[in-house]
């Protein structure tokens, strides 16, 4: 092939402009590969986080002003669920497990340390349940002390045995819970967990602030969360039952968002390559105006003509592309151990990472981004070279 | 030859519209070029030789009239067509010599013969080509830039010939040479017409002219 000949030739040629070129597709190439890479780490390490709670069907009071977000902090403060809609959930979930619980806050002393921490109190055999024991024993009855998260008493050095103040009085820590990441039921690492006894006896009777439904079986999701909606909300919107499922969705929509976002970016810098290679091409032509004339005066076809200029971009973008993914995998591969690394330091789900074909992935799209953005930016000056009139072309000085 | 010319103009008008009014270019002009010709066009600067040549070797195509190459009307073929032609059937030779500078001596002659033939077979043709112009055989992987003048003439015209073309068309060919290398091209064309090469080509070098052996007068588009 002549033409592909005469292509990498004229690169050669201009090999500081050419190596230019190139260098702004490679940049380009990293820039689209490893910002999703590193987005699909963050979706990652947000998946990590959200603890696999998707057997869960959460109750929580209704508020008009609520946004309906189980984290929104008005739904514990305003709202609760009474005892009698208990019942009726209880009824609605028939076999399933329900949960009441409370949630509090309350000064916690331990040495000098002092703070608040949220307490979360629920029917001592429920506690089980709910959660691991890291050490020690779960708490029994309404004297017999309080369990600690584990993030809580990693960072607070607490141990079975331990005495704290909680809200000024002295408790005795039985317990410390196995650490549990974050969920739509509880979130206890950084939290107390007593028996609904020994906050009622502290505190007085108190309606739930949520209730929580453990549904073994996920076919089962949809028609528990029917039934406790007609039980209670038959005539006006007294609970929000959410399935952790909806959660989820909410977290992957944002990682979705951040992922197009960083991909975005990435594009933007591909967008700016290409211009540079059209710069490029554009000069190529103009300088080679009398070449092209000759050429098609002795019998260069214009066809012929567009594929030699166009030769040139597609080398430049594959030259860019296998640089820039060669780079991306060494990035790829140091983000995805660190993100390992984090998982491993938090003793999370263990093992995770990103996979390896995720970031062949990116790193095979943004190759691919990157060539085809050198070829359409390529197009244009390659175009024009071909429609160039062979007898004014040979005039052009 | 069976008797067609090479190159027949019938009635051929060519106005290049500008925006200051229209150009006559050609005005009705009608010539016959037969096989084996050596035509010397002569005309002042503007008289439409230039014109003439580019639509000789279909580079162009008249704005009324017809012209017939080898007996095919080549005044309303497309680009493509036109294009296919010109490396098929025409050799060009220009005064500016005309070298891609990307490539070497050789690859410039056996450039219109690679479009369409196998590398080496393209490679033989053009060795021999080059001999056939006394080019020292060391020269051939040189690049234009690397060779004189009358070195590049040679190359020039071995590029146009290695399609053994129906016509050879040169424009000023040693217009940009001194008179002794210009003198030794032009042996060169008379030797190529003397073996049967029919050529065309545009001075206006009486010197050069009297190699030929018919001279065609251009003034102000019309034959004279």
């Amino acid at each position: 092939m002549i033409f592909l000949d005469l292509a990498v030739r004229n690169l050669k040629r201009h090999k500081v402009r050419s190596l230019l070129a190139a260098v702004g597709i490679i940049i380009g190439v990293i820039a689209i590969a490893s910002l999703g890479i590193v987005g699909s780490s963050l979706s990652v390490l947000m998946g990590g986080l959200v603890s696999d709670v998707s057997d869960t069907v959460l109750v929580t009071p209704h508020l008009a002003a609520s946004s309906g977000d189980p984290f929104d902090p008005r739904n514990t403060l305003a709202a609760r669920i009474s005892e009698r809609n208990l019942g009726l959930i209880e009824k609605a979930a028939g076999q399933h497990r329900v949960i009441p619980m409370i949630l509090a806050s309350d000064r916690l002393q331990v040495r000098d340390t002092s703070g608040y921490v949220t307490i979360y109190a629920m029917p001592a055999a429920d506690i089980p349940f709910l959660l691991e024991e890291e050490a020690g024993i779960y708490p029994q009855g309404r004297s017999s002390g309080v369990m600690v998260g584990s993030l809580l008493a990693d960072e607070l050095d607490l141990h079975p045995g331990s005495r704290i103040e909680v809200g000024g009085e002295s408790v005795r820590v039985v317990g410390i819970a196995a650490e549990r990441g974050m969920g739509i039921d509880i979130n206890p690492d950084y939290a107390l967990i007593v028996t609904g006894d020994w906050y009622t006896e502290r505190h007085g009777d108190q309606d739930y602030s949520r209730v929580v439904v453990k549904v073994g079986d996920l076919s089962e999701i949809e028609g528990v969360k029917a039934a406790i909606d007609q039980q209670i909300n038959r005539r006006k919107g007294v609970v929000d039952v959410l399935d952790s499922r909806e959660i989820l969705e909410i977290y992957y929509e944002t990682s979705d968002a951040i992922n197009i976002f960083l991909l975005g970016i990435g594009a933007v810098s591909l967008l700016v390559a290409s211009v540079s290679i059209l710069n490029v091409m554009i000069i190529s032509v103009t300088e080679r105006t009398g070449e092209i004339g000759l050429m098609r005066s002795i019998g260069a076809r214009r066809r012929e003509v567009l594929f030699m200029f166009l030769y040139e971009s597609l080398i430049l973008g594959i030259a860019g592309s296998l640089v820039g993914g060669l780079v991306s995998i060494a990035v790829g591969y140091y983000v995805s151990a660190s993100v390992a690394e984090f998982f491993t330091d938090f003793a999370m789900s263990g093992g995770a990472g990103i996979p390896v074909s995720v970031v062949i992935g990116y790193v095979a799209f943004a190759m691919a981004f990157g060539t085809a953005t050198s070829v359409v930016a390529g197009f244009y000056p390659a175009w024009k070279a071909a429609q160039l009139n062979p007898i004014e072309a040979l005039r052009y000085e | 030859m069976n008797g067609e010319p090479i190159l027949r103009f019938e009635d051929v008008t060519k106005i290049y519209p500008l925006p200051a009014g229209d150009v006559v270019a050609l005005d009705h002009v009608s010539l016959t070029v037969d096989a084996g010709e050596f035509i010397a066009v002569m005309g002042p600067s503007g008289s439409g030789k230039s014109t003439l040549l580019n639509m000789m070797g279909c580079l162009d195509v008249p704005t009324t009239g017809k012209i017939y190459l080898s007996g095919q009307e080549i005044s309303r073929m497309g680009d493509d067509d036109l294009t296919r032609l010109r490396r098929d059937r025409i050799g060009f030779v220009f005064q500016q010599f005309n070298l891609i500078p990307l490539l070497s001596a050789v690859e410039n002659v056996e450039f219109p013969l690679v479009l369409t033939t196998g590398r080496e077979e393209s490679r033989r043709r053009a060795i021999e080509v080059l001999r056939m112009m006394h080019l020292d055989d060391a020269l051939f992987s040189h690049r234009p830039g690397e060779l004189s003048g009358g070195e590049q003439q040679r190359v020039a015209i071995a590029r146009a010939l290695v399609n053994d073309p129906d016509l050879l068309l040169c424009d000023e060919p040693t217009g940009n040479l001194d008179s002794k290398t210009g003198t030794a091209i032009m042996d060169l064309l008379a030797e190529e017409n003397r073996e049967g090469k029919t050529i065309v080509m545009v001075t206006h070098d009486p010197n050069v002219a009297a190699y030929a052996r018919r001279t065609v007068q251009i003034v102000d588009g019309r034959l004279a």
